[in-house]
């Protein structure tokens, strides 16, 4: 498509009827500049190498929220991991050949008289290395202040109505832990295996803002 | 929520000055039971500022929202589970 007729001014709509973002064209925080300041030290002084930095975030971004409905799958499946899991997340998880150190992982079931829900009110804490990248939303000043204060209200938002028979208990992620949510498993997926049960575990309903729906 | 012999803790209602703290201002002065205790860490407060950090307890303390929120809260008996550190908490009575 041809950019040299657009109106680019503030205000102006894409053909699709969005707003154009804005470049960032800003001062860098001094954050930023520190990480560029780090970074090109490191690889000047050949302790790491460009392609090195490149990986690692690449390899960042192979975690996706498949493996957290891996493990979810196994739980459902096998009573004994799922001892083992809830004793020990981070053990049982490593023993299934998934490596997430550093993360300490402590995992929290859904039953049919409890709900949980994770939020970090202080910044973004998240299993990333079994869920992937943090949804926008979950790093919002509105989830983070409003999940400890209403979280119905905001499950409801999510389309989760919870009975009022269910407890709900929010995990404020405020340290070193990180939370996975073990949903409870559906009726209608008697003699599932784990594949298919990996199907529909998703990323929300490992954080909590949703349940696995057969 | 409390069993009988549960351990309750109130956070300390301590000002931060804007330092970096991991206790969220909602729970300060806010009294809880203890959840679990999980395993010492280095102190994250002195690890924010590149200093020497001694381990110290980390433990889970849970609160009811008609603790935190008081007459507003959206369903008293729904909790909150938070993780903080011993040097937070002071022992509490029973409400």
């Amino acid at each position: 498509m041809p950019h040299d007729h657009h109106d680019h001014s503030e205000g102006a709509l894409s053909p699709s009827g969005h707003p154009y973002r804005l470049d960032n064209d800003g001062p860098l925080t001094e954050a930023q500049a520190m990480e560029i300041a780090v970074r090109e030290l490191l690889i000047e002084k050949g302790i790491v190498t460009a392609d090195e930095v490149a990986a690692a975030i690449a390899h960042m971004d192979t975690r996706s929220p498949a493996l957290g409905a891996q493990v979810v799958a196994r739980a459902w499946h096998d009573p004994t991991f799922k001892a083992a899991l809830m004793a020990d997340g981070t053990a049982a998880v490593e023993a299934m050949g998934i490596d997430i150190a550093p993360v300490k992982l402590l995992v929290v079931e859904n039953t049919d008289s409890l709900h949980n829900v994770v939020v970090c009110t202080l910044c973004s804490c998240y299993p990333r290395m079994l869920l992937g990248l943090p949804p926008d939303w979950y790093k919002s000043r509105a989830y983070r202040s409003r999940t400890v204060r209403e979280p119905r209200r905001v499950l409801a938002e999510f389309g989760l109505r919870l009975p009022d028979a269910i407890r709900v208990r929010v995990h404020d992620s405020t340290a070193d832990m990180r939370y996975l949510v073990l949903p409870a498993r559906p009726g209608g997926t008697e003699g599932w295996d784990e594949a298919a049960l990996a199907g529909i575990v998703t990323r929300d309903c490992m954080i909590g803002t949703a349940l696995p729906k057969v | 929520m409390a069993e009988p012999g549960a351990e309750w803790v109130r956070v300390k209602a301590l000002g931060t000055h804007g330092l970096h703290v991991r206790a969220p201002a909602y729970m300060r002065g806010k009294r809880g039971v203890v959840e679990r205790r999980i395993r010492p860490f280095p102190n994250p407060e002195k690890l924010a500022y590149g200093l020497p950090a001694e381990e110290r307890m980390l433990l889970r303390v849970r609160f009811r929202m008609a603790e935190l929120w008081g007459a507003g809260a959206e369903r008293p008996d729904d909790t909150v589970d938070v993780e903080i550190y011993e040097h937070w908490l002071e022992p509490a009575d029973a409400p």
